[in-house]
């Protein structure tokens, strides 16, 4: 299962779904729907906290919630 | 009953959008801030003059990505929007949006749009629409969102006109709301919330039912119906989810009809700048260059006008002296309240100018990236990269720093930010600093460049910062608190800041610590004088006592005086509990009269030097200043210097660690609605400090 915690600086994944329970609706509301294409921008040290743009918004979340946030299966075409 | 020529407004936006600046313009320096009744989140309101004539009451409701409350600044928004019969109930509300953001902005307008109160979009920053190579369409925008729209630039005052003359037609405006979510969700389910609620519409009822703390105007009947709703957490929790996912795709469709975005127009700035802020290690350089600049400027700009107002307050006491008749009402003015007053005054400027540091630093956007360099540093002593604002804004006054914490999600670490920040070295207790280090550190210079006493002064910093963080880390360990904390912080893109907007902000935080502190030091400054100037039968009868026991010596009238004020001051009720207390203070390495400051000071640290110049004016007719006279000071029993090495260091580490102020206590009781949390601060602080300060003795006499 990929999510957005494992994104390497630059790159961009489509959000598949977010794991219900632990996610704050929040984190919804700021922009995180399924079938959005999320872009890391910057890893803080440690890897935590993690900077990203979605749906047009760019706020930073922790490693611990990016961890909900599954992406789709990688295509090829997609590398 | 509302009056008909006045109208309430309630602005409404996310954060960044330019709300406050748009409050700025609509209102200027009409502003105040007070309470909402029960809480303590600050109510922002200032009034505006319409077109017609009408004065409109505009109220700036916190800044908020949903209306689903997150914090508790938050749900004033929610608490405000719902009570119908609320005195602040609007008549209008304006939703801010901004040109950028447009998309993440609609999702609170369709949220307000739907409670049907007559509502009108504001679109700001419209002036850069072109140079971001933005296009909207904003007739077809105003029909599919069935609603009012105004472009406004409130930065360049574009626009604000045409807002107010739209304002006065709300009560045309089209209020049914834009999309049905509940239709789409669950029809009968949403149908049996609103029947069983009763006198709420559907998103109304949905609203209250969702809600993690019951909103406060609701009838008994009424919660007891919610909770029962609110068993089935799970259900709720995925009509949540699935509204925000209707009412996304509803904002998606409609910009794809109006809004544009040439991207090659737009200039990458912005992820050039958060490449460098928000680096690995030039990040953290730039942050610690930045901090460093600020406490440089803090100590250079202010110098010049603390001077002036020292000189000028002690020129009016003078003045009053000679222009008042004598008296026990002239002596309250001239030795109590207008050293009082001074004792207020002297701090704005180092206050102000910490806080348009701090102030520039968020209107620009940096402080969102230090928050997000931060947060994983500040986790691990169990608080939130939120909390380096007040911790900073600590090193001003902690007053306002205590009350920034407010946007810190987790009560758990709010809590700890807002007990730890009072170790970091605010601008009290600078004069106190300032004085000892010059009494006991020589003015010699290490290395040929740094100054011993500028180094001494940093370490006292570090000492302040590096207590905050240990005890925030033992706090985490301890505290058995239980909070659900989440973290998303916003990255706003960067911004020119608007000297409006910080002006308006450093004269609200300034205000903040003049009545937070201010009353408080002022009371005590007049009962400081008071036990001052009264005591025992021995102070009474001071004189014959004294002039009885030297008549053989045949002292000078002028010794004599002194004599007679020494032992008035001894006998002083002040002088008794100086007394009082030294045995207690002894091992610390000081005496009665640093007893009478140590005291005085428990009001707040700087009256220190007061205290002290007072006690060492008193009996001392040359010119010297307070520190030659400290200087002389000796020693009885030991025939030492009184301020030697190991007393004066006791006495840094006493007021790094001690918590005494007032104002503050005040504040975090206010905060934390409890007397629990300031009462361990007093006791805590006070007993690390004690130990420190003994230890410190013990180990360099």
């Amino acid at each position: 299962m990929r999510t957005v915690a494992d994104l390497k600086k630059g790159e961009m994944g489509t959000i598949e779904n977010l794991s219900f329970d632990e996610i704050p609706l929040a984190l919804m509301e700021m922009g995180c729907i399924p079938g959005k294409q999320v872009t890391l921008i910057q890893r803080a040290p440690m890897n935590d906290p993690l900077y990203i743009s979605v749906n047009g918004s760019h706020f930073a979340i922790r490693r611990e919630t990016a961890e909900c946030i599954v992406l789709t299966k990688l295509l090829c075409d997609e590398i | 009953m509302k009056s008909k020529k006045n109208l309430n407004v309630a602005l409404v936006g996310n954060p960044n959008t330019g709300k406050t600046s748009l409050f700025n313009q609509l209102t200027g320096l009409t502003q105040k801030v007070g309470n909402y009744p029960g809480i303590t989140v600050d109510k922002k309101q200032g009034s505006s003059k319409l077109p017609n004539g009408t004065t409109a009451t505009i109220t700036d409701l916190p800044g908020t990505y949903s209306i689903n409350p997150t914090s508790l600044d938050e749900s004033i928004v929610l608490e405000t929007l719902l009570d119908n019969d609320n005195e602040n109930f609007p008549d209008v509300v304006i939703v801010v949006a901004e040109v950028e953001n447009i998309k993440r902005n609609l999702l609170l307008f369709t949220q307000v749009k739907d409670l049907k109160i007559p509502t009108i979009l504001v679109i700001n920053m419209a002036d850069q629409m072109e140079r971001k190579g933005i296009f909207i369409d904003i007739e077809q925008l105003k029909e599919e969102l069935k609603t009012e729209i105004v472009l406004i630039s409130a930065r360049k005052k574009e626009g604000i006109n045409t807002l107010k003359k739209k304002l006065l037609g709300y009560k045309n405006f089209d209020t049914n709301p834009v999309l049905k979510v509940s239709d789409k969700i669950d029809k009968a389910y949403f149908e049996d919330v609103k029947a069983r609620l009763k006198g709420f519409t559907t998103y109304k009822s949905w609203l209250l039912i969702t809600q993690k703390e019951p909103v406060k105007f609701i009838s008994e009947a009424s919660k007891h119906v919610i909770e029962n709703f609110k068993i089935d957490q799970s259900r709720l929790k995925k009509y949540q989810h699935k509204e925000t996912i209707y009412r996304y795709q509803f904002i998606n469709d409609v910009l794809k009809k109006t809004y544009k975005i040439d991207h090659s127009k737009a200039k990458d700035l912005r992820s050039y700048l958060d490449r460098v802020l928000t680096h690995k290690v030039f990040g953290y350089l730039i942050f610690t260059s930045i901090l460093l600049l600020m406490f440089q400027s803090v100590f250079d700009w202010a110098t010049l006008p603390m001077d002036f107002i020292d000189v000028t307050f002690s020129n009016l006491s003078e003045w009053a002296k000679m222009k008042l008749p004598e008296g026990v009402i002239s002596n309250l003015i001239t030795e109590g309240i207008i050293p009082g007053i001074g004792g207020i005054v002297i701090f704005i400027p180092q206050i102000a100018i910490l806080f348009l540091f701090v102030a520039t630093l968020e209107e620009t956007g940096y402080m969102s990236r230090v928050v997000f360099l931060m947060d994983k540093v500040m986790r691990r002593f169990g608080m939130s990269g939120k909390s380096v604002i007040p911790l900073i804004s600590g090193t001003a006054c902690a007053i306002p720093a205590i009350m920034a914490t407010r946007n810190i999600v987790g009560w758990k670490d709010r809590l700890i930010t807002i007990l730890v920040t009072p170790f970091t070295t605010c601008s009290a207790r600078l004069p106190v600093y300032a004085i000892i280090i010059a009494l006991i550190i020589p003015e010699d210079r290490v290395l040929g460049i740094f100054s011993l006493q500028g180094l001494v002064l940093m370490a006292l910093y570090v000492l302040g910062f590096a207590s905050a963080i240990i005890s925030a880390y033992i706090l985490n360990k301890v505290l058995k608190v239980d909070s659900k904390s989440f973290f998303i912080v916003e990255m706003p893109n960067y911004k020119l800041p608007s000297l409006k907007n910080i002006v308006l902000d450093v004269l609200e935080k300034t205000k903040a610590f003049v009545l937070g502190a201010g009353k408080i030091i002022l009371a005590i400054s007049v009962v400081l004088w008071f036990l001052a100037s009264n005591g025992t039968s021995d102070f009474k009868n001071a004189e014959t006592i004294v002039t009885e026991k030297n008549k053989d010596s045949n002292l000078p009238t002028e010794e004599l005086e002194r004599e007679i004020a020494s032992y008035k001051l001894e006998n002083s009720y002040i002088g008794v509990m100086g007394k009082m207390i030294e045995p207690a203070i002894e091992p610390l390495g000081y005496d009665w009269k640093i007893g009478i400051a140590l005291i005085s000071s428990f009001a707040a640290r700087e009256v220190f030097v007061g205290t002290l110049s007072t006690i060492y004016s008193v009996g001392n007719d040359d010119e010297g200043t307070i520190k030659q006279r400290m200087a002389a000071e000796i020693n009885p029993v030991t025939k030492e210097k009184r301020f030697n090495f190991p007393a004066g260091m006791s006495l840094l580490v006493f007021y790094a660690f001690a918590m005494q102020c007032m104002g503050t206590l005040a504040i975090v009781k206010r905060e934390t609605k409890s007397w629990k949390w300031p009462m361990l601060q007093l006791v805590g602080m006070g007993l690390l400090a004690y130990l420190a300060a003994f230890v410190t003795f013990a180990i360099l006499k």
